[in-house]
């Protein structure tokens, strides 16, 4: 008996974290324009999902992916660039939305690290040849 | 000056131990901030969330008052514990409204004939348009938006009893 109860409390949590509302119609429909439906496709990939943070909304089983993803295929569907979307969705949560982040204050290190780490390679290697010559 | 060179791997070790161990007892902040804080409410008009409560349209929130906005939803248990302190807020004369996420209008009354019902108007947010709209991520979340219709503060998860005096003197702080 304990132990069906355990059981049921480890499935019930789940099922009350969501509602019981179907998905939105465009959550998991496919835009009949083979066009849209691939830039959709690419936006969503690169659009992160709010609640199983780590996972693109396109992969995400979240209600919240799945309404994300309604918005992105109605706007899409509605003539709006995706570039326009993505404005949308940083300017309301931020470049962590965004699997593509822009260059700013606070990334400029990603860029920038691969050639400051060549430059000190190139600094440390030429010192050592040098000093292998003497 | 080579002697000096060979502590330095140590010294990079012992820094990026700090700097981890640092980064360890943080504990991690998975909260996303709406960034819509100082902005005005994107225009909006949800329909009414249950029979007998009106719906709410972003004109509402603009017309001189402040308001708090809660994002809720029936199915939500950290809602229930939150209840109360929406209760007490409306009681101290704080206009509240809501936004019901994903619901239905029998379990929105049900939710409110149980648990009390603190809200104006409640506007039904089916798709979680509105929520994105605000730059919210989850329920519950409170929204304070002042008598233009600026948001001027947010509030990720339920409003525990001892937050209670800060929102009700941020809802009345505001023009």
């Amino acid at each position: 008996m304990k132990r069906a109860l355990f059981a049921l409390v480890l499935i019930g949590a789940p099922v009350l974290a969501d509602s019981d509302l179907p998905p939105a119609p465009l959550a998991d429909t496919q835009l009949a324009d083979p066009k849209q439906e691939a830039q959709a496709k690419a936006l969503m990939e690169k659009i992160r999902c709010l609640v199983c943070q780590g996972q693109s909304i396109a992969d995400s089983n979240a209600e919240l992916a799945g309404d994300m993803r309604a918005l992105v295929r109605e706007r899409i569907a509605a003539g709006e660039k995706p570039d326009a979307i993505r404005a949308w969705l940083v300017r309301r949560y931020g470049s962590w939305v965004t699997y593509d982040p822009p260059l700013d204050r606070t990334t400029w290190l990603l860029w920038a690290a691969p050639v400051l780490f060549l430059v000190v390679g190139v600094i440390i290697a030429s010192r050592s040849i040098r000093r292998r010559r003497r | 000056m080579k002697n000096r060179l060979k502590w330095a791997p140590l010294i990079v070790f012992i820094l990026l131990g700090v700097a981890l161990s640092y980064g360890l007892s943080k504990p991690n902040n998975t909260n996303i901030t709406s960034k819509m804080i100082g902005a005005s409410v994107p225009a909006f008009t949800l329909p009414p969330a249950t029979p007998g409560l009106p719906g709410l349209a972003s004109a509402d929130l603009a017309n001189g008052k402040p308001h708090l906005v809660n994002i809720f939803a029936s199915w939500c248990v950290p809602c229930i514990a939150e209840a109360p302190q929406l209760k007490a807020i409306a009681d101290a004369g704080v206009p509240v409204v809501g936004i019901a996420v994903r619901d239905r209008p029998e379990a929105v009354a049900r939710f409110l004939s149980r648990h009390g019902n603190p809200f104006r108007a409640i506007g039904a947010d089916d798709a979680s348009q509105v929520q994105m709209a605000l730059g919210s991520s989850g329920v519950p979340e409170s929204f304070v938006v002042d008598g233009q219709g600026r948001i001027l503060q947010q509030t990720i998860g339920p409003i525990n009893p001892q937050d209670v005096p800060g929102v009700i003197a941020a809802v009345k702080g505001a023009r």
